[in-house]
């Protein structure tokens, strides 16, 4: 790139100085002017010259060397040097305008290891992460990038990880957690069981999933390309047609005219900048996505993403945290009693409500005033704890033990809690709302979604609750899985044509239904290849704002692609009339299809500074 | 059968468009994807000898874009 900008500036600057020399010196000026041509057009006339022998007439470099020798000869050299210069102007704007872009998504997914220090024979040493094996140690030191997925087995630390999740704010990490290559230690050592080799682990995933998804095309790309196949042969026979028949037919006009008419044809007749422009604004849309932690499988599914107008979701897990809490214990003694004496009866559960009551207790256990513990399925748990018998369960456990106790009306799973037959109070337990979810609707709404509908395998009152609270269209709830399937082709019937749907869920047993929706989103599901497999979208966090805002990246990037089509299509053909007529010279054309390429690539780079 | 493709020394999206044409022109391949913009090549092909499909692409290649040479991932 640098040689072709010497020689484009030498080019120019040769150029330059034959406009200040006097008509009289000819010869000087005209070799000059043959000179700067070649400098710039000699690459274009080899490479023209090669793809005539092979039979390839619309090539642009063929057209481009035809449009210039043939102004030589009509006596027009200034004319054919500057279209040459201008068209080698452009060339290497878009060279640098390319080659910036793939730089920018690399660097946008600088997640990539260079190396890994490993232990072997109990010495560390520096390895590439391929080289490393499962179940080796390796030691991450402060400031460097997790090379592999592994669990930690020494040390603690603050990890950022920012680059996978979109998450600014640092994680702690301690010992037993599980660490995802691509993270970067911040702070202490850490000492890590590799868990998967460097082809299976976090950081390959992501990066091969970037560098495959522009192989799946927009319908816009699409149609570029089938629009160049034919602009440039339409243009071309048209040019020819102008080189010829009117000076034939008309008495009083000049074969040199009409030929000039014809060469200013050839010069708008490569689609380049159009062709560039599309794939260069997908690009860019995709790479916006990766950097808020939002990966797109292809340019198609970001076309789509502008059209969604019916989000389906699920609840679990994507509306709400997915984690069973206690939300209130409501008791005339002590809260902390009543906990005392739930947490000590589950104490040999393992049931998600048990855990949650263990976990807001959140004291030692004392496991030696625990005696008799008994399961009584669909009711509950019969405990004896410090000699007192616990009854701890729902209603009927209370009823068929003749306890009389006060009715919980709150919405989710109510617990009971008796002591020696004297009702003790009621812990509510529940599924948290995602704080998340209360901004995302609105803001999913604001970017064009008209109706939103949640299915659910829960509780028809736990499901109007969720959707009153957070404001959803439609919601059916005590759905078995397959039929959340059959909902979904319902809704895909249902919607009008050119319509979108979008499903997200949280990747776990829902890859049928991802498939049937025209976008599949999973969340949160980086380190589950099932659900990465399976999905169009995959969001790094689990928030379901980030849809609304792949909406708006997608929005914005469909909008300047159309510019783009339109501007360059629009700009073509205006030249190509003004052409024909013979009002606008080989200069305005030459400068109008250069800036044309230059202003929609620079277009196309507005997509990429689309702030977070 | 899928193979991917790094592919380097495309000059332009236009040529990338045509010799994806071309090479989807070859019998054994089902489809092809040529990305510009990441410089990879997807090609979907029957059930064949893989040395001998990729002679057969470079050939391909040789006569339409010279400069351009791929490597198998």
């Amino acid at each position: 790139m640098k040689r072709k900008l010497i020689q484009i500036i030498l080019s120019a600057f040769l150029f330059l100085v034959t406009l200040f020399l006097k008509n009289d010196q000819e010869f000087l000026k005209n070799s000059l002017f043959i000179l700067s041509y070649l400098l710039v057009g000699l690459e274009i006339l080899k490479k023209s010259f090669r793809n005539i022998i092979r039979g390839k007439l619309f090539d642009e470099n063929f057209l481009m060397a035809v449009a210039t020798i043939g102004a030589f000869g009509i006596g027009e050299f200034e004319e054919a040097v500057s279209v040459m210069l201008f068209y080698q102007i452009g060339e290497l704007f878009q060279a640098y305008a390319v080659n910036k872009s793939r730089k920018s998504i690399a660097s946008l997914m600088n997640i990539c290891p260079n190396y890994a220090n490993v232990y072997r024979s109990s010495k560390l040493v520096r390895l590439q992460p391929d080289d490393v094996k499962v179940g080796e140690i390796i030691a991450v030191l402060p400031g460097e990038k997790v090379p592999l997925d592994g669990t930690v087995v020494e040390g603690d630390s603050m990890v950022d990880t920012k680059a996978l999740t979109g998450e600014s704010v640092p994680r702690h990490i301690e010992v037993g957690d599980s660490i995802l290559s691509g993270c970067i230690n911040q702070e202490g050592m850490l000492k890590v069981k590799v868990e998967k080799e460097y082809e299976d682990s976090t950081v390959s995933k992501i990066l091969e999933l970037v560098e495959n998804a522009s192989s799946r095309k927009a319908k816009s790309e699409n149609f570029i390309t089938k629009f160049a196949k034919i602009y440039t042969p339409i243009v071309v026979f048209v040019a020819l047609f102008l080189a010829t028949i009117p000076p034939i037919i008309m008495e009083s006009v000049t074969f040199g005219d009409w030929i000039y008419r014809a060469l200013s044809f050839l010069v708008v007749s490569c689609p380049c900048a159009l062709v560039i422009s599309i794939p260069l604004s997908f690009f860019g849309g995709i790479g916006a996505c990766s950097r808020i932690g939002v990966l797109v499988k292809g340019s198609n599914y970001l076309e789509k993403m502008a059209k969604v107008k019916i989000l389906v979701c699920d609840k679990t897990g994507t509306l709400t945290e997915g984690v069973f809490e206690v939300q209130e214990v409501i008791s005339e003694i002590e809260q902390e009693e009543v906990m005392m004496y739930a947490a000590h009866a589950e104490y040999f559960s393992n049931h998600p409500i048990a855990l949650s009551i263990k976990k807001q207790y959140g004291k030692e256990i004392d496991s030696s005033i625990v005696s008799e513990t008994k399961e009584v399925v669909g009711e509950g748990v019969i405990a004896t704890v410090q000699g007192k018998q616990v009854l701890i369960g729902n209603e009927k456990l209370m009823k068929s033990h003749g306890v009389s106790f006060l009715p919980n009306e709150k919405v989710g799973t109510i617990v009971y809690v008796a002591l020696d037959g004297r009702f003790l109070g009621s812990i509510q337990i529940a599924d948290q709302i995602k704080e998340d979810t209360y901004v995302a609707i609105p803001s999913l709404r604001k970017n064009g979604i008209e109706n939103i509908i949640m299915l659910t395998g829960d509780k028809e009152e736990i499901a109007r609750e969720v959707s009153q609270k957070v404001n959803i269209d439609e919601y059916y709830a005590n759905l078995l899985p397959h039929e959340k399937v059959n909902k979904v082709e319902e809704f895909m019937q249902r919607k009008k044509e050119g319509e979108m749907l979008l499903f997200v869920g949280d990747g776990i047993n829902d890859a049928p239904v991802l498939a049937i929706a025209d976008i599949g989103i999973s969340m949160g599901a980086i380190g589950s290849d099932v659900a990465i497999e399976a999905s169009d979208l995959v969001l790094m966090t689990d928030e379901l704002s980030k849809i609304a805002h792949t909406m708006q990246i997608a929005k914005k990037t469909i909008r300047i692609v159309r510019e783009n089509i339109f501007f360059a299509i629009f700009i073509k053909v205006g030249i190509l009339v003004l052409s024909a007529c013979g009002i606008s010279s080989m200069w305005e054309a030459v400068f109008a299809d250069v800036g044309v390429s230059i202003l929609a690539i620079l277009n196309a780079f507005r997509i990429v500074r689309i702030k977070k | 059968m899928k193979l991917k493709f790094k592919i380097k020394g495309l000059d332009c999206a236009n040529c990338a468009n045509a010799l994806e044409e071309a090479i989807g022109k070859i019998e054994e391949v089902n489809s092809v994807s040529i990305s510009f913009m990441t410089e990879r090549m997807h090609v979907e092909a029957k059930k064949i000898d893989i040395e001998e499909l990729v002679k057969k692409i470079e050939t391909v290649i040789k006569k339409n874009e010279p400069d351009v040479t791929i490597t198998l991932q």
